[in-house]
Formats: C-alpha cells, structure tokens, sequence
C-alpha cells in the first residue's frame, strides 16, 4: 500500500497536469454547445466591466466614423418614412393588431470584438437587466452581425456570424431561393451561401438577405452580395461566395432583435419535430 | 525561493495577462499573426520552478487569458502542455557544468543559440495546439499551419524585444 502512494507522490506532477487538462478540456466541450455556462467567458461581470472601461477609452477614435453611418441610416429610414405617410385624404383601417408589432429593435454597444479566429464572438454592454435574452439575432445598420449566446446581468456574449457554427438562414432577394449562410473561417470579409441547389441561375451581384424564416432575424436584412458562383465539387448544391454587407472590423454599435413570435414559433416547430436552420 | 520572489512572479504574470488581453488582442499582423506573448512569460520562468507551480499559474493565466478571447479552455489545454513540457525540455538542454539556480532562462543569460532551441520547440507545440483545436470540425487545415507559423514568428520576435527592453542581466559570479 505504501508503495502505491509513493509511486503516485512521485508522479503527483502528470497527475495534476492530466486533472488540469481534463477541466480545460471539459471547458472546451461544455462551451462547444451553443449555450454554454454564462461565467466562464466575457459576458461575466468583471471580464465585461474591463471591457468596458477599455472601450470608453478607445470609443472616441471612432466616434466620426460612428456618426457618419449613424447619418447614412437615419437618411435610409427616413426615405422609408416618407414612403410611408399616409396622405391627407387616406382612411386607414388597422387590420389586426397582432400583425402590427411582433418584432422590437434594442440598441447596444459593442465593448469587444475578434475577426481573426476561427470561432469569433463579440461582447455588448447589456445583458438580463436591460432585457437581452439567448437567441436573439444580432445586426447593426449594414447587416447581419450574429447571435446572442449567453447572458449576464449587464453584459452579453454574441456568437459572430464569423464563427464556422453559425448558420443564418437566408434568401437570394430576387428570385426568393433560399440557403443558409455560413463562414468558412478563411476571409473575414467573405462566406458561403450554402445549400442553393445545382439548377438555380445565380447571377454575380445578387443580393442576399435574411429569409425570415426562423424569426430570429426580421426578413428582408442584408447578408451579402455574391461575387462567386461555381458548381459545387461533389454535391448537388452550388458554391456561391458572398461578399458580406457588414464590416466587421468596424462595429461599433448594434442592435438586437427582440421577435414576440419566436417562443411560439419555436414550440410549434419543436411539436412538429422540424428544425430550422 | 523566498516570499518577494514570489510576489515579484506572480506579478509580472499579472501584467502579462493584462498587457495580452487589452493591447495584444487587438493586434493580428496580416490577419494571421497573433501575439500570444503571454507564453513567453510561462517559458521564462525561473529554472528552478518545479513543475507543480508552473502548471497551476499556467493554469490561472490560461483561464484568464480565455475568458478575455471567449475561448473557453483552449489557450489553458495548451499552456498546461508547455508548462508541463518544460521542465524535462530544460533537462535535456542543460549546458556543460549545469544551471544555475535561480537564473532565468532568458536571452541575455543564456545566449542566443540556446534560447532559441528552447523556445522555438514550446512556442510551436503550444500554438499547434491553441490553432488545431480552435478551428476543430473545420477544414481550414493550411490557414492554421500558416497562422502557426507567422504567429510562432511574431512571438519570438515580440518576446526577445521585451527581453531586451525590459529584462536585466543576471551577472555571473
């Protein structure tokens, strides 16, 4: 018996190791799944609280070019508006109050961001208390930016379209074909649109957009452009390469999709046994 | 190894992990070198550490390190391996006549040849490791060997700057 524990003190060295590796490679694992547990990345307090200082810091370098996309959206919302308005003479007749507001925008900032990664994720400054759930889509004034993966009280973990798990489902705007857009990890400024089958006429500058299929993104939210069409190698699917509309390196602000549908949408796929991607 | 050099250790892992995770974060070179310089730190570690403690401050700046970069464990797996490597990596280096005790194994101490055939080997398995199990279920096979390997580059030249700006000549007897 002495024996045994003496030759376990000799090796007390690889037995710390081997039960240091096996909680990071517990870690890995847990993480991989798409809600992972909400401490152990930056959307914990003080991880999000040091990002949040640095931000303040860096924040005024890009404060022009913040203003200047602000002004370019407010322009583009404001046409809109104006297509909008009723005339004088117009009677308007609500037609059912539940079609009306199913979906809310929450603005947030961003305090962290990676592009070079595999598996990128960025970091917002609000979390539970300011009404910021798992699953949320993710945009900004461009386009798509991602997903919501965890949640603290204050701060909040977005997956990046930029991480090789993420799917967005999305459409070809002009003749309504939909596929899911994926990064390949390679070209921060590029992805995939995937699943687009073989007969399909994909022109080159075609806009891609989100299909609004899954209600985590209101339809119609740019993705991209395609810039590549090739047949697929060995598959019955095209391989398209779209140029995203969103500049990753230059995020500043964000908003969250908050869709009232969702929950019900969810429960009414998961009875029906179909997921949506 | 009395208690102030304790303290002075575990602070200057303290500012490594700050310095990597606020200003070395933001710096990718070319869009496939990163600056993981807290390595360095863990290579450079006195001679007479053992292996026990290297591995649990390795284990601390890991975690801290991945809760800043949301890579939860995988710069840890990897720093655990280096830290664990290291210790039977020096024994096989040992020049004619031996270590001295407390030295640190840093460039001006030991010499340019011999800091590299130290460093080189561990930097490598350490982002071998860190590159192959983030981009893990991908295909991005050669984007990884050429991230390791500009990255390994950025980071012995980052580290031997910071030996030569920062880090004072241990005076033989």
């Amino acid at each position: 018996m002495q024996r045994i524990f003496l030759f376990l003190y000799r090796i007390r060295a690889f037995l710390l190791f081997v039960l240091l590796e096996a909680i990071a490679i517990s870690l890995i694992v847990s993480n991989n799944s798409q809600q992972g547990s909400a401490f152990f990345n930056s959307s914990n307090e003080w991880v999000g609280s040091v990002f949040k200082t640095q931000s303040n810091v860096i924040d005024y370098f890009s404060l022009s070019s913040v203003n200047i996309s602000l002004m370019e959206k407010n322009a583009k919302l404001l046409t809109e508006l104006e297509s909008l308005r009723r005339p004088a003479d117009s009677v308007y007749i609500p037609l059912d109050s539940s079609l009306i507001s199913s979906i809310q925008f929450k603005g947030a900032k961003v305090i962290n961001n990676s592009l070079r990664l595999a598996q990128n994720h960025l970091t917002i400054n609000k979390g539970s208390n300011q009404g910021i759930k798992t699953g949320m889509g993710v945009i900004n004034e461009q386009g798509v930016v991602g997903r919501v993966k965890t949640v603290s009280r204050n701060f909040s973990t977005i997956i990046s379209l930029l991480h090789t798990d993420l799917l967005v489902s999305s459409k070809i705007q002009s003749n309504d074909v939909f596929g899911s857009t994926k990064w390949d990890g390679l070209d921060p400024q590029q992805a995939k649109l995937m699943y687009v089958p073989r007969h399909v006429v994909v022109a080159i500058g075609d806009h891609v957009v989100t299909s609004g299929y899954n209600s985590i993104f209101p339809e119609g939210i740019a993705i991209g452009t395609v810039i590549e069409v090739k047949p697929g190698t060995d598959t019955n699917y095209l391989d398209i390469t779209l140029k995203l509309d969103t500049d990753f390196s230059k995020i500043s602000y964000v908003y969250l999709v908050e869709s009232f549908q969702q929950q019900e949408l969810d429960s009414l796929y998961q009875t029906t046994g179909i997921s949506n991607e | 190894m009395n208690s102030i050099r304790v303290i002075s250790i575990l602070f200057t892992g303290f500012l490594y992990l700050l310095f990597q995770v606020l200003v070395l974060k933001n710096l990718v070179l070319f869009g496939t070198a990163f600056c993981f310089l807290y390595v360095s730190y863990i290579i450079l570690l006195p001679l007479d550490l053992k292996t026990i403690p290297a591995l649990l401050i390795s284990f601390f700046i890991g975690m801290g390190v991945d809760l800043f970069y949301d890579t939860l464990g995988i710069h840890t797996a990897s720093l655990l391996v280096i830290a664990f490597v290291r210790h039977r990596w020096l024994q096989v280096l040992v020049p004619t006549g031996g270590y001295e005790d407390d030295l640190q194994p840093s460039l001006m101490n030991m010499g340019l040849g011999w800091f590299l055939s130290y460093s080189v080997p561990l930097i490598l398995i350490h982002h071998t490791i860190f590159f192959y199990i983030e981009s893990l279920g991908t295909d991005l096979f050669f984007t990884s060997l050429q991230k390791v390997i500009a990255s390994v580059i950025f980071v012995l030249v980052m580290s031997i700057i910071v030996q030569l700006l920062l880090y004072r000549r241990r005076r033989g007897i």
